[in-house]
């Protein structure tokens, strides 16, 4: 199966292209843009980027492979990162963590079996004064409790 | 506006737009430079105001300015590093939060003095949301001619270009930050050629924290020695300080260069919570060696901090309490070097890795005080065999932890 953007992210992506001297500055933007509509980075989304961007598909694949942030495979509606560094270390985020996995039943990296939420562990989200904190699709909470949370996961399943 | 109540964030979250901005007398300080000052005054300005980056390795801000080759044809670019991923540190995001604008004028009085037309913003991944209003801001000051072709009717124009990162502390370092830029692993380059020479796109390039470019419209309102005068000589003006951890206000305080570290967590930060005591301090990051409760007598400053055998790094403290397991520390440090190592250099890829593994001996059967002499010896040969600084950044701290700690370290092995 072939991969090719909507018109609309299609868009977005010459939009992103224009504003760099070399094409392949632009390749964290243009995956992004292919990962919020695909929900992750197919093997024919990365050839299709690599042609794009005029490019060996190996460029693509060791820019995809050492980001945190892009998905080879698809992952939940949802994605929970819970930082687990220092200052939220300090605040109990182990113990949030081991509350989540149990509460999802899933490893952090692991997905919910109805694809609802992907949790997944982060090193430092820079919200420290709100420790122990957590990201849902970008969005901050913290300080996080063990009710606080079990509230978030039960609006992302009610509607995600 | 009383001298010393001037403040780079506002007290709210609500105060970011352009119009309160303006009601804060913002854009005058580029007004002035581009119509009244040449660049190279603009520059030696911002030199002897003594400002000193605030991303980590506290170099003087004019100075790096003034590398730009003056007469280089073709592009130079301005890449602005807010890629804030310190453990630990939280200040960039209330100046991307609250002063956007402070960010942009500093933008363009840096861009007017060191000849660069183009500026790239590099923000963190996580930080998504902050560069979503970064560039609202952006569009509000290109509406009203602060960005753009010819700003203030000068014939110097700056255009400013918001760029996400995608999950990778490394790319924080400056030049691990322009390969990232230019579409490739976030893996730092040799120096020599610096980037003020040789940067982005093989163009002379000047790379700053945000807080450091939003101090820089103050230097121009009121000028250098006022700027000096509120920090210390050699280290200028007030600075974004982080708390975190265990304190009862924790937060971001604007204080001081100079500012008693005591001071900033017992007074500011409102000290331990009833029932705690301080254990330990980092003073800068997680990167920063550890600090015992009784080594927290220093000055805030980048000097003062290396003296006591640490560093300012991002200004990023954190308080660990008693009762913290020590081990439990280590075991984070550890873990966040060796995932965050790049790979590129062979002594921090395999030595942050063998360090992990050896904490993780030493939390489980088998393991004995020995293996906290082999983590000391390989943190050693991590130590000065880098291209980056993330090698001494991995190393200090971990030597630090068993240095001071190894008591507990060794009975927490035992057990």
């Amino acid at each position: 199966m072939s991969y090719a953007p909507s018109p609309a992210a299609l868009a977005r992506i010459e939009k992103t292209m224009a504003l760099y001297p070399e094409k392949l500055a632009a390749i964290l933007p243009v995956l992004r843009v292919v990962q919020a509509e695909a929900g992750f980075i197919s093997r024919d989304a990365e050839a299709w980027v690599a042609a794009r961007l005029a490019v060996e598909p190996v460029r693509v694949r060791e820019v995809l492979s050492f980001y945190t942030l892009f998905r080879r495979a698809p992952g939940g509606r949802a994605t929970l990162q819970i930082c687990r560094n220092i200052s939220c270390a300090l605040a109990g985020a182990e113990d949030i963590l081991r509350f989540i996995s149990e509460k999802l039943g899933i490893e952090p990296g692991e997905t919910t079996p109805d694809g609802a939420i992907t949790l997944v562990t982060a090193e430092c989200l820079g919200h420290c004064d709100h420790a122990p904190c957590l990201q849902v699709d970008g969005v901050d909470h913290g300080p996080v409790t063990r009710e606080t949370v079990a509230a978030i996961i039960e609006e992302l399943k009610a509607h995600g | 506006m009383v001298e010393s109540e001037v403040r780079l964030l506002p007290d709210d979250d609500r105060s970011w737009r352009l119009e309160a901005y303006l009601r804060r007398n913002g854009y005058q300080a580029a007004r002035r430079a581009l119509t009244t000052m040449s660049p190279e005054a603009v520059v030696a300005e911002v030199c002897k105001a003594q400002l000193r980056g605030r991303g980590g390795a506290g170099f003087p801000a004019g100075t790096k300015w003034s590398f730009v080759p003056k007469d280089a044809a073709g592009p130079k670019y301005l890449c602005v590093n807010a890629d804030e991923g310190e453990p630990g540190t939280f200040k960039d995001r209330l100046v991307l939060l609250r002063a956007p604008h402070a960010l942009l004028e500093g933008m363009l009085i840096a861009a007017y003095g060191a000849g660069l037309r183009t500026a790239y913003v590099y923000v963190r991944a996580e930080y998504a949301g902050l560069a979503a209003r970064l560039d609202e801001a952006i569009a509000e000051a290109r509406a009203a001619g602060f960005l753009g072709g010819r700003v203030f009717g000068t014939g110097f124009g700056l255009e400013v270009v918001v760029h996400l990162g995608a999950g990778a502390y490394i790319c924080g370092e400056e030049t691990a930050l322009l390969e990232s830029l230019e579409g490739r692993r976030g893996q730092p380059r040799l120096k020599p050629p610096f980037p003020a020479t040789v940067g982005l796109f093989g163009a002379p390039t000047v790379i700053n924290n945000v807080e450091t470019l939003a101090a820089v419209p103050q230097i121009l309102a009121r000028g250098a020695d006022w700027f000096l005068g509120r920090g210390l000589p050699g280290d200028g003006g007030t600075r974004l300080f982080g708390v975190s951890g265990a304190v009862r206000r924790p937060g971001v305080y604007e204080l001081p260069v100079g500012t008693p570290l005591r001071t900033l967590i017992e007074v500011h930060a409102g000290g331990a919570p009833d029932g705690r005591r301080v254990k330990a301090v980092i003073p800068g990051g997680l990167s920063a060696p550890v600090l015992l409760p009784d080594e927290i007598d220093f000055p805030l400053d980048v000097a003062s901090l290396a003296r006591a055998g640490s560093m300012l790094g991002s200004a990023g403290v954190v308080v660990i309490p008693d009762g913290t397991s020590m081990l439990d520390v280590l075991r984070l440090t550890a873990r966040f070097y060796a995932h965050e190592s790049c790979g590129k250099c062979t002594p921090c890829r395999i030595g942050t890795s063998w360090i992990l593994k050896t904490v993780d001996r030493l939390r489980r059967d088998g393991g004995g005080p020995a293996d906290l002499d082999h983590i000391l010896r390989l943190a050693d040969g991590i130590r000065g065999r880098t291209l980056c600084p993330f090698g001494e950044g991995a190393a200090l701290p971990i030597r630090a932890l068993i240095l001071k700690f190894r008591g507990e370290l060794e009975q927490a092995a035992a057990r």
